[in-house]
């Protein structure tokens, strides 16, 4: 399926829920409102959680404080339902932002619960406030008006609400192509990776967070207008729960997921509603949500990635589209050849009782390859991620491009010019080869969050994506560009690794075992691209186990053994130094 | 707020932090053990608390339902596993395990239920038709993805607490329940009353964390329990299956929450949907422990509880919001002195 042929698609799909209220009895009107809403929740879920990671039991408190706030201005201030819409917006994002704030650094399953603990909070002072209706909340809502149009039955604001859906799809799936969408889709794989391209993880956690909550916020907005009735019980954590429900039917992983969850769970419900009567009269309805809550489990324990990417694998593929041509992105000058580009002065960095890494100093030239070698537990890795800022030393200076960057946040380290690779390959296995390596470009472009959903950011984003290209087909897999890095083998995706790195425009590349993993051919092809890249005045430190390949690459070699600096120098030195064979081979008896 | 009132909110706040000390251990217990966060925890409590009063009554409780309803959902997934995995020769011991041991005392409530029993004998009763309850839950719910991320867990362990209560409406019905007090003996200590039932319930907090505490020490069942927390994979290179330390951690964590909520039911009017609630407040106490220590979890728990009986006294309208809204400066306190294990724990 071609781009033109997908936007066929989507413009007929819109055509036939333009056309539903002239086909569809009124009852089915009011069901597709109800999905229309829902799926503006789960839509935000989807982003927070299927994107970013973010697991929140709490969506529906938003919901409620968007709901409350409409009926509020408007049912008993009087206000229009638009200014009820800014007070809706406005103080469900200045909540969102702060208990974000307060929250978001929170990892894993501790910051689940804490949703519970906030979305419990909230949904609890909807019912205690005297002025919001305490336990009967507010009724007599007026229906939203557009011009002289009142909203007031099902088949008119069936409009707003699927224009207000279908812009919220079309705005987040252009976020979800641009840089701080990639950035979004890069959340989850960790603080280390996303502050190693120079993403500042929290801040993109937050702006998530706010967008999901900005959509609760119009899911709750709608809701108040068409129901024309708010009370707390339909803002407690249940409702939290059928939210996560529905994006998780549908797929976390996809935006359609949260229309097609939505609309499964709604006609659900809706049909066992009807049948529960029949199959066990004067149950009370409390069996509606033991039946969804047997399926939520099922769900969780067979097919978590729910219907949506189930039905992908049977529709035709959609053909990327070829690359526009584009200026290149503008380039750093490198430092020029031999000058100091990073100066590592005693630094010392303990575990425990174990001195990882002992006063180790040495200096690199800017346009030199510098080999970092050393029996297993050396420490090694640990020097490198006391370069990179992924670890603080606690001795000691590291200096890069003249600027003391020893406390500095791996980020800002990033940023000003290191780029690394890792000894356990971080990529993201879902995203293709091009958006792993148009990650590396994150520090060299500006795109913001609005600038994506709104593609204002089409002439740069072409620039990236130029680069991208240019980086894998340097390292020879532009003619995977767009399979899922999950599908590589671990040789390919070291590789994969070193695009990225090289899409940053490092000053200094600082690559952690490149090598392993791959074949000699591969090697040999590796070790001349590195060749090429000092030719072009790139400097770059290699940690690495191979020999051969250390030696016929290094300008100079620093060996480390048991956390000290053993030795440094050229190839040839370092392999008479006795240390260095005794380290490696054994003392000689 | 005079002495006296804060001398009174104060016993008040120890009586109630002694129940969520006995259920924060078995939060404790069960997420060391098995990586679950047992929502449905405080729920176990309340059909405790339901299941007396059924007994007091002289009627059938509804538990008999709930009991039978899950073990025969657990024996047939037991069955089903065991038939693909090892053919039909453990079919026998699944059936005991999970048909006939979790319906013993079914059926003993089921022969006495009309009859007149001593209160003794319904507290006994009650606590050993609820016990299976959780086993049960662990078996259908929890062990098909035991090895799955604690998020999924905690997704899960949710859910279940929703059709817990979902179950609870269906079987005891919507009218809350109080039992008769344990002891109505009252103490005039320095001018303020002491009921003998709260001095109860601060003495059974302290005699079973005591008995917890000497389980893990002495006994080489604890002590599997604790190597299983330790490391899972390491335990069970030494022999320990994690599935049955699992069930222990189960039952003996059923054993905590049913004696609180003998405990709570004479105090508190008790409804099918209150056990969210206690066990949530409970569970705070155990956060502020890190989920990880069982002193600390006493220390926690008897905080909330305090802070709880304050927070009513000022406020009584705001006093949940007030206590959950403490969770997240404690889970933040928490996020910054516990070391960062970071890097992919929520990749799935």
């Amino acid at each position: 399926m071609t781009e033109l042929q997908q936007r066929l698609v989507a413009i007929a799909a819109i055509a036939l829920l333009a056309g539903a209220p002239l086909i569809l009895s009124p009852f089915s009107i009011t069901l597709l409102n109800f999905i229309g809403v829902y799926a503006l929740a789960a839509l935000g879920l989807v982003l927070l959680t299927g994107i970013g990671g973010m697991l929140s039991f709490g969506q529906a408190a938003f919901v409620g404080i968007a709901a409350y706030a409409t009926a509020w201005a408007t049912a008993v201030r009087g206000y229009s339902p638009w200014i009820g819409l800014i007070l809706a917006l406005f103080l469900t994002s200045a909540v969102a932002a702060l208990v974000g704030a307060l929250t978001l650094r929170l990892r894993g399953h501790f910051l689940s619960l804490s949703t519970i603990a906030w979305g419990l909070a909230i949904s609890f002072l909807f019912g205690n406030i005297d002025g919001l209706g305490a336990f009967t909340g507010i009724s007599d809502i007026p229906p939203i008006a557009i011009g002289t149009v009142v909203l007031n039955s099902d088949g008119r604001i069936f409009y707003l609400i699927w224009a207000v859906v279908v812009a919220a799809l079309y705005l987040s799936a252009n976020l979800l192509a641009s840089r701080q969408g990639r950035a979004m889709r890069a959340l989850r794989a960790g603080q280390v990776m996303t502050e190693s391209l120079g993403i500042d993880p929290f801040r993109v956690r937050l702006v998530t967070f706010v967008i999901a909550a900005l959509l609760s916020a119009l899911s709750g907005w709608l809701y108040a207008h068409m129901t024309r009735l708010v009370s707390p019980a339909a803002f407690d954590v249940s409702a939290g729960i059928f939210y996560l429900l529905m994006a998780m039917v549908g797929g976390m992983g996809h935006l359609l997921g949260a229309v097609v969850g939505a609309a499964i769970v709604t006609l659900l419900r809706n049909s066992i509603q009807d049948l529960l009567p029949l199959i066990a009269p004067g149950s009370s309805g409390q069996l509606e949500i033991v039946a969804f809550a047997v399926l939520f489990i099922l769900l969780l324990q067979r097919a978590r990635a729910g219907i949506v990417p189930f039905v992908a694998r049977y529709l035709p593929k959609v053909v990327p589209p070829s690359l526009s041509d584009a200026r290149p992105l503008p380039c750093r000058a490198q430092a020029p050849k031999g000058e100091r580009l990073l100066t590592v002065d005693g630094v010392l960095r303990r575990f425990g009782g174990l001195i990882a890494v002992n006063k180790v100093s040495f200096e690199i030239a800017a346009g030199e390859i510098l080999g970092l070698i050393g029996p297993n537990g050396a420490g090694k890795t640990t020097l490198f991620n006391l370069i990179t800022g992924a670890l603080r030393a606690e001795e000691g200076r590291v200096s890069f491009l003249g600027s003391d960057v020893t406390r500095q946040a791996q980020l800002r380290i990033a940023r000003a010019g290191i780029a690394r690779t890792f000894q356990h390959v971080k990529l993201r296995p879902t995203m293709n080869l091009l958006d792993n390596v148009l990650l590396g470009t994150y520090p060299r472009t500006r795109a913001g969050f609005i600038a994506g959903a709104v593609r204002l950011d089409r002439r740069e984003e072409a620039q990236a994506r130029h680069e991208a290209m240019r980086q894998l087909g340097r390292v020879n897999l532009a003619d995977r560009a767009h399979i899922p890095a999950g599908n590589l083998p671990l040789g390919d995706q070291r590789l994969v690794e070193i695009a990225r790195a090289l899409a940053a425009d490092p000053a200094l590349l600082m690559l952690d075992e490149p090598a392993a993993g791959l074949r000699r051919p591969e090697k040999m092809a590796l070790a001349q691209l590195l060749k090429s890249l000092r030719q072009e005045g790139l400097t770059i430190l290699l940690v690495e186990h191979d020999m051969d390949f250390v030696m016929g690459l290094v300008d100079r070699t620093v060996v480390m053994d048991f956390g000290v600096k053993l030795c440094e120098g050229s190839p040839a030195e370092i392999r008479r130094d006795p240390r260095v064979q005794e380290a490696y081979l054994g003392g000689v008896a | 707020m005079d002495a006296q009132i804060a001398a009174i909110l104060a016993m008040d706040g120890i009586a109630t932090g002694a129940i969520y000390v006995l259920m924060g251990l078995g939060f404790v217990l069960l997420f060391t053990v098995t990586r679950v966060i047992f929502v449905p925890f405080g729920d176990i409590a309340a059909f405790t608390a339901l299941t007396l009063a059924a007994l007091e009554m002289k009627q059938l409780p509804g538990t008999v339902g709930l009991v039978v309803v899950l073990a025969v959902l657990a024996a047939l997934m037991e069955i089903g596993a065991q038939l693909r995995a090892s053919g039909a020769r453990r079919i026998p011991r699944a059936i005991l395990f999970y048909l006939v041991l979790p319906l013993l005392p079914v059926a003993a409530v089921w022969l006495v239920s009309g009859q007149p029993l001593p209160m003794f004998g319904r507290i006994a009763l009650a606590i050993l038709v609820v016990m299976p309850i959780a086993p049960l839950l662990d078996r259908v719910a929890f062990r098909p993805i035991a090895d799955g991320s604690v998020l999924l867990l905690l997704t899960v362990a949710v859910v279940v607490h929703f059709a817990l209560v979902g179950l609870g409406l269906l079987f005891f019905g919507a009218e809350g329940v109080r039992t008769e007090p344990l002891t109505e003996v009252t103490f005039n200590i320095a001018g303020t009353v002491v009921s003998a039932q709260t001095l109860l319930i601060v003495l059974a907090a302290i005699v079973f964390s005591g008995l917890l505490f000497l389980f893990f020490e002495f006994t080489a069942t604890g002590k599997a329990l604790r190597a299983t927390a330790i490391n899972r994979t390491g335990a069970r290179l030494v022999g320990i299956r994690p599935a049955s330390t699992g069930t222990v951690a189960y039952l003996l964590a059923s054993l905590l929450a049913a004696i609180s909520g003998v405990l709570i039911a004479p105090v508190t009017t008790i409804f099918y949907d209150s056990g969210f609630l206690i066990g949530l407040k409970a569970f705070v106490g155990a956060i502020i422990a890190g989920m990880a220590s069982y002193p600390m979890t006493v220390a926690g728990a008897i905080f909330v509880g305090m802070l709880e009986s304050f927070a009513s006294f000022w406020s009584s309208a705001f006093k949940e919001v007030i206590v959950f809204g403490i969770l997240i400066p404690v889970l933040l306190w928490r996020s910054f002195t516990t070391l960062q294990t970071d890097e992919d724990d929520s990749e799935e």
